[in-house]
């Protein structure tokens, strides 16, 4: 059952990826990538992280695709032409990407010599308690310094969407 | 019993009451709205319109169902399958009563509980905007588009304040788990006031609930919020170009998210299926007491008619009634109808309460709506959930 699940929602996965890059419309890239986020979800389910498997829902496929799709509908984007690709990029492509394919793999081995299989369901750290133990215990420092990033990041946003304060108070 | 079994009936059961519920929610919402402004409703198909649903779907269901030529059919066809079927998923966590035996078959009137079940809620609610904001752009329309980026502004900015106006009673009950968050509201203190968040020590949660309830109608698109479909404005909002069916999707999403927000209104804030006061006290003779004095009344004025057929059909409602009443007696029966009975009447309540704004308020200026949500909402919903955490760190939960 696990199997197939996994198999089913990582064909999904990878279907919906190639569609994000392949679709010339926008928003249905967008869609495409909602659909990745939500197979991944599934995925994390299967492996038994289900507080990530939520948490990926709600910001991932909720929040930040949502404001994706806002924005293509508030810009009207159209669907983009299909350029044609110079001739080193036809010639090239497909084996430089085998070329890659095989470096990582080859780095992938030396890196990790001894594979084991994966087993659904054996991870049981994945429930919310658990989570929230070691934020706020093991990896509180990484956790709050990441908060306060965050912070600094909305406040820079507010500063550049707001095109200097003084000159618009005047 | 076999699991699967045991499942697939009480989705079944579930599903089939969700859809009766939805049906005849649109006739007393229209009925209510009718006597607040003192007309009669719907009064012609069966005995006081009560048939009037089932003529609704038929007229629904055999319309023409028309995709017109400008639309993006993939998506425009998407939509209004997500809207209906998103609504419909978050109900399967809602717990409707305890831990039950059923003709020896124990079980929980519950289809089944998550550990991660508020976040579930969470998910669910955040992807529901997906439904409305690609109706309106897939109808290519610029009432519907309009209608769609309102909707999913609007819904972006409340469920900020509801989902921290949510964290807070989650600080009181340490759990995700919807059926843990219920069992932590049951008991009473002083003997007599119930256990439920919103009155519960150390943090009663009335603020948060009040948060939750104003944030609750703007991620259902009811008056006073409904500007994603203001009709002065857009004609009808993100579903201009719908017909037929996929209109009635749209429709009845709207009803099954406003039965689910209240179904969680109640499980988080106002005890689950726990009694309003306590045993000791009678409560389990309230839901008699309430049906038999219905029944009576229907058999007083059975007694004392005008129109010469009410001498026929009050004494039947009547005896369906008091029949009613004694059922909640029956004690093999009592186990599971006396949880049920509160939890709907705490969920009919919150409806009514919905359906009674919808006849009382005037629609916000759109301005006014997201002015609210970030510079009054948001801030106390926050100011909140504080006082709540210092609350609870400093008396314990």
């Amino acid at each position: 059952m696990d199997t197939l699940l996994f198999f089913t929602f990582a064909a999904i996965a990878v279907l919906c990826g190639i569609s994000v890059v392949v679709q010339t419309h926008p928003i249905k890239s967008a869609i495409s990538l909602i659909g990745v986020m939500g197979s991944l979800a599934v995925l994390y389910l299967l492996l038994g992280a289900e507080f990530i498997a939520a948490t990926q829902v709600v910001v991932y496929a909720g929040a930040v695709m949502v404001l994706f799709i806002f924005v293509i509908m508030l810009l009207n984007a159209e669907s983009e032409p299909k350029g044609g690709r110079s001739w080193p990029a036809k010639l090239m492509g497909i084996p430089l990407l085998v070329i890659l394919l095989g470096l990582l793999s080859y780095v992938i081995q030396i890196w990790n010599p001894d594979p084991q299989e994966v087993s659904f369901g054996s991870f049981t750290g994945g429930g919310p308690r658990e989570i929230g133990e070691a934020l706020f215990t093991e990896y509180l420092l990484p956790f709050e310094v990441t908060s306060v990033l965050i912070l600094v990041a909305i406040l820079g946003a507010v500063v550049l969407a707001g095109g200097g304060g003084k000159e618009s108070e005047r | 019993m076999n699991f699967y079994l045991l499942s697939l009936i009480k989705a079944a059961v579930v599903a089939a009451a969700l859809m009766t519920t939805l049906a005849y929610l649109q006739w007393v919402e229209r009925k209510v709205i009718a006597h607040i402004q003192l007309r009669m409703g719907p009064y012609r198909v069966g005995p006081h319109g009560l048939l009037q649903p089932i003529a609704d779907v038929i007229k629904l269901l055999t319309k023409e169902d028309l995709i017109p030529g400008h639309v993006n059919k993939l998506i425009y066809l998407m939509a209004p399958f997500l809207a209906v079927s998103l609504a419909l998923i978050s109900i399967s966590i809602i717990p409707f009563g305890p831990e039950i035996d059923v003709f020896g078959i124990q079980t929980y009137m519950q289809l089944t509980d998550l550990n991660i079940g508020v976040l579930f809620l969470l998910a669910i609610s955040s992807v529901s905007v997906y439904a409305i904001a690609l109706a309106g752009w897939a109808s290519n329309n610029k009432y519907a588009l309009l209608g769609s980026l309102r909707a999913a502004a609007q819904m972006i900015s409340y469920e900020l304040p509801l989902g921290i106006a949510l964290a807070a009673p989650l600080l009181m009950a340490g759990s995700l788990s919807l059926r843990e968050i219920v069992d932590a509201q049951g008991g009473y203190f002083f003997g007599v006031i119930p256990n439920w968040f919103v009155f519960q020590l150390p943090a009663p949660q009335v603020f948060g609930f009040v948060i939750f309830l104003i944030a609750a109608f703007a991620e259902t698109n009811r008056i006073p919020f409904d500007l994603p479909e203001a009709e002065n404005e857009l004609v009808a909002g993100f579903h201009t170009e719908y017909s037929s069916l996929k209109f009635a999707s749209f429709f009845m999403a709207e009803y099954a998210n406003m039965i689910t927000i209240t179904a969680i209104t109640t499980t988080m804030f106002l005890g689950g299926w726990h009694p309003i006061f306590p045993v000791e006290y009678g409560s389990a003779f309230a839901p008699t007491a309430i049906f038999g004095l219905a029944g009576v009344m229907a058999a007083y004025h059975a007694m004392h008619t005008i129109r010469r057929r009410d001498r026929f059909t009050l004494p039947g409602v009547a005896v369906a009634l008091l029949g009613i009443a004694l059922l909640f007696l029956v004690p093999m029966v009592q186990t599971w109808l006396l949880p049920l009975f509160w939890f709907l009447a705490k969920t009919g309540s919150l409806l009514f309460l919905f359906i009674w704004v919808r006849g009382t308020m005037p629609r916000f200026r759109y301005d006014q709506l997201m002015r609210f949500a970030w510079t009054f909402l948001f801030p106390v919903s926050v100011v909140n959930l504080f006082a709540t955490a210092f609350l609870v760190a400093v008396f314990g939960s």
